[in-house]
């Protein structure tokens, strides 16, 4: 089948969309070598002026990055400024200099070595966040290394044409770039799914992979390769099976989107006339055109958290405000739902929490890092509360275990009303509130929690998670986490149940909500609301305007009756394709999530889902 | 020439990281004077971003400022007032 010469890499898809092309290979980082050469005397001036030189250059690089895309991401501008400050520092410039001039090294051997010490100083920092910033320190001194050899600024766009672009890393800038000359895609041995470059590459739309280990070893420019965003997957020179395969997945995305398309503004209503709301989760506030334009009724789930992390300081409160107030006015008079902070103190910079946890998803966390840290938690209420008046405002609270938490964000809620009264600043008296149920005990006592807030939002991510015991990171168990499980279909049995009870909206704003193959099983539950990735929104709404609330319940109940999430999965590969054909006609793709491959396709007779 | 020199407590929220000691570190550079951060008898260059986030100051860090040069006391002035007012943060 597969040519002896293929290969499939496997890594974090970063953002997604099925490219083919010719792989640019930027070649490995040039810092790194160890070459060195002891200077004669006279030619010691000589390499000082090739040093700063270079380091003209590398600046000149960097202010022009700002300067074009100034408009384009202002967001991103105090990384490159930043930047620009560290490439003259005294630390790395200075210090490289020095090496040249008092003890004749090569220029190349005296910044690898001013690195090497940066990097030790760099290590002795205890704080998380700032020992990171080294990696800043490499890209920045990257960028003299390749001017010392020459290079211009990175192009990737070689003889008009168009490549996916490989690298062992790339910093913010060279994602403008690329943006700026339409490469297919790319893909990197480092960075992690919310890197600033995976964040930016999403907002871009460049399909990417990164953290694709060893990649590199078996790259070679020009070799056609096969870059998968949605799965991770790169393909490396494929055979002309895998290419045939990929070429008619690509076309039938497209087919499907096309096709799809028209579902983006029409109501999510079953043929029986049963209405779910369908919303968008938004990572960034500047993706919030492209979650109207995809039909969004408003955002189900807004992650607060990119304002503090990879920020070397936690935002102000009216740095918040500002994002939040224009969101909501972006959005009106559709809901916006702002989750406060969920994150663990590990991942904030600066606040700092305490850092090393054995067991961080177990540890200090969301409203439990919040609630610990009332000051910082206090500045986003009253930034969130300052910002209601703009629009329709929603805000969520992470990850609640118990009623207990619930009452103290009560009462800070209730301070933060009180300041704000004395000081005579305005804010809707009317917020909903509602809190994410991710945690299996708030799921047990979600009767209780109900009669205290206003909806509930699964969070299914973190409870099959949690319900499971699975890390999904983790590559020895990830195979057992299983949306399907009959746990985690009670336990969405039960809240919906609950919340309805006391008469208040039930959604989920997990990845589930997402994936076609899940709407009839939700609609069934009894979901109020679906929340997902903007992309996802018109394949979601065409299969709910393609299914009956009858027959919904029918098959959620046959599926609650089953022992096993092979039981449900079977049951679900037999009945999606016979119910539904012209949905998984083809196999069904359009936005397939890899959680779906994974559901579907383990067993062979899920093969024909594939996307 | 005399070195200045003027104690500070870290005041801002986030202490001294990215933005803070960029800010810092720009200020510093407006002047011919030589300015140091001192904590704990660790020294860093106030004219280097890397070395003042080495030091990796957070919030209640007592720092001295030390300067050098003809307009030593100015420069001294002027970035303890920035550190007071917390970098025009909170």
């Amino acid at each position: 089948m597969t040519s002896s010469n293929s290969l499939t890499i496997y890594g974090i898809g970063a953002s997604p969309g099925i490219v083919i092309g010719p792989v640019l290979y930027l070649g490995r980082r040039k810092s790194g070598r160890r070459s060195h050469r002891l200077l004669g005397t006279e030619e010691v001036a000589k390499e000082v002026e090739r040093f700063c030189g270079a380091t003209s250059r590398a600046e000149a690089q960097l202010v022009a990055v700002r300067e074009t895309f100034a408009d384009n991401l202002a967001g991103y501008a105090p990384i490159i400024d930043s930047h620009i400050l560290m490439l003259r520092d005294r630390m790395l410039n200075a210090r490289a200099l020095a090496l040249i001039e008092r003890e004749r090294h090569d220029a190349e051997w005296a910044l690898e070595q001013a690195l090497a010490e940066a990097r030790q100083v760099f290590a002795r920092i205890e704080d998380h966040y700032l020992r990171e910033r080294v990696h800043d320190v490499e890209q920045v001194a990257e960028r003299i290394f390749r001017c010392l050899a020459g290079e211009e600024e990175q192009r990737f766009l070689v003889a008009g044409e168009k490549h996916i672009v490989a690298a062992q890393d790339f910093a913010p800038e060279d994602i403008l770039h690329m943006a700026a000359e339409q490469v297919l895609g790319f893909f990197s041995e480092k960075g992690g799914e919310t890197s600033h470059v995976a964040i930016m590459a999403r907002t871009l739309g460049i399909p990417s992979v990164v953290g694709a280990d060893e990649a590199l070893r078996q790259v070679v420019s020009g070799d056609l390769a096969i870059l998968d965003g949605g799965s991770g997957r790169i393909i490396l020179r494929p055979s002309r099976e895998q290419l045939d395969q990929y070429r008619e997945y690509q076309r039938r995305q497209q087919e499907y989107s096309e096709e799809v398309a028209i579902y983006t503004h029409l109501a999510a209503e079953t043929r029986d006339g049963l209405r779910v709301r369908i919303e968008a989760n938004l990572e960034i506030a500047e993706e919030a055109r492209q979650a109207l334009a995809s039909g969004a009724a408003g955002i189900g789930l807004f992650r607060s958290e990119y304002s503090y992390l990879g920020k070397k300081e936690l935002p102000g409160e009216d740095e918040l405000f500002m994002v939040y107030q224009g969101l909501l006015s972006r959005l009106a008079p559709f809901p916006v739902t702002i989750r406060t902070l969920d994150a663990g103190g590990d991942k904030l910079l600066a606040g700092g929490g305490p850092g090393g946890e054995a067991n961080p998803a177990l540890g200090l966390r969301a409203i439990r890092f919040s609630l610990r840290e009332p000051g910082i938690f206090k500045v986003q209420l009253r930034a969130l509360l300052r910002a209601s008046v703009h629009g329709r405002l929603r805000i969520m609270f992470p990850m609640l275990a118990s009623l207990c938490e619930l009452k103290r964000i009560k009462e800070l809620l209730g301070e933060v009303r009180a300041e704000l009264g004395r000081e005579e600043i305005p804010f809707s008296a009317s917020i909903p509130i509602g809190i994410m149920i991710e945690v299996p005990s708030a799921v047990s006592i979600a009767d209780v929690l109900a009669r205290e807030v206003d909806f509930f939002s699964i969070g299914t991510n973190d409870l099959i998670q949690y319900a499971l015991a699975i890390d999904r990171g983790n590559e020895h168990v990830a195979q057992m986490y299983e949306p399907l499980h009959p746990a985690v279909l009670r336990m969405i049995r039960q809240v919906v149940e609950a919340g309805h009870q006391a008469g208040i909206e039930v959604g989920i704003c997990g990845e589930m909500a997402g994936e076609i193959s899940y709407v009839p099983l939700l609609l069934g539950l009894g979901l109020d609301q679906l929340s997902m990735h903007p992309l996802a929104i018109p394949y979601v709404k065409r299969m709910v305007r393609d299914s009956t609330a009858e027959e919904a319940e029918a098959l959620s109940l046959e599926l609650l009756g089953c022992a096993s999430a092979q039981e449900v999965h079977n049951a679900l590969v037999d009945y999606l394709p016979r119910r539904y054909p012209e949905e998984f006609r083809n196999g069904g793709i359009g936005y397939l999530r890899k959680s779906c491959c994974t559901v579907l396709c383990k067993s062979g007779g899920g093969a024909a889902l594939q996307g | 020439m005399e070195c200045l020199e003027k104690k500070i407590t870290i005041a801002n929220q986030c202490g001294l990281h990215g933005r803070a000691s960029a800010k810092l570190v720009e200020t510093a550079r407006c002047f011919a004077a030589e300015v140091w951060l001192v904590r704990d008898g660790e020294e860093a260059d106030g004219k280097s971003i890397l070395e003042v986030m080495a030091l990796a100051c957070t919030k209640g860090t007592p720092l001295t400022i030390k300067a050098r040069g003809t307009d030593a006391e100015e420069a001294l002035a002027i970035l303890a007032s920035l550190v007071e007012n917390k970098f025009g943060e909170d």
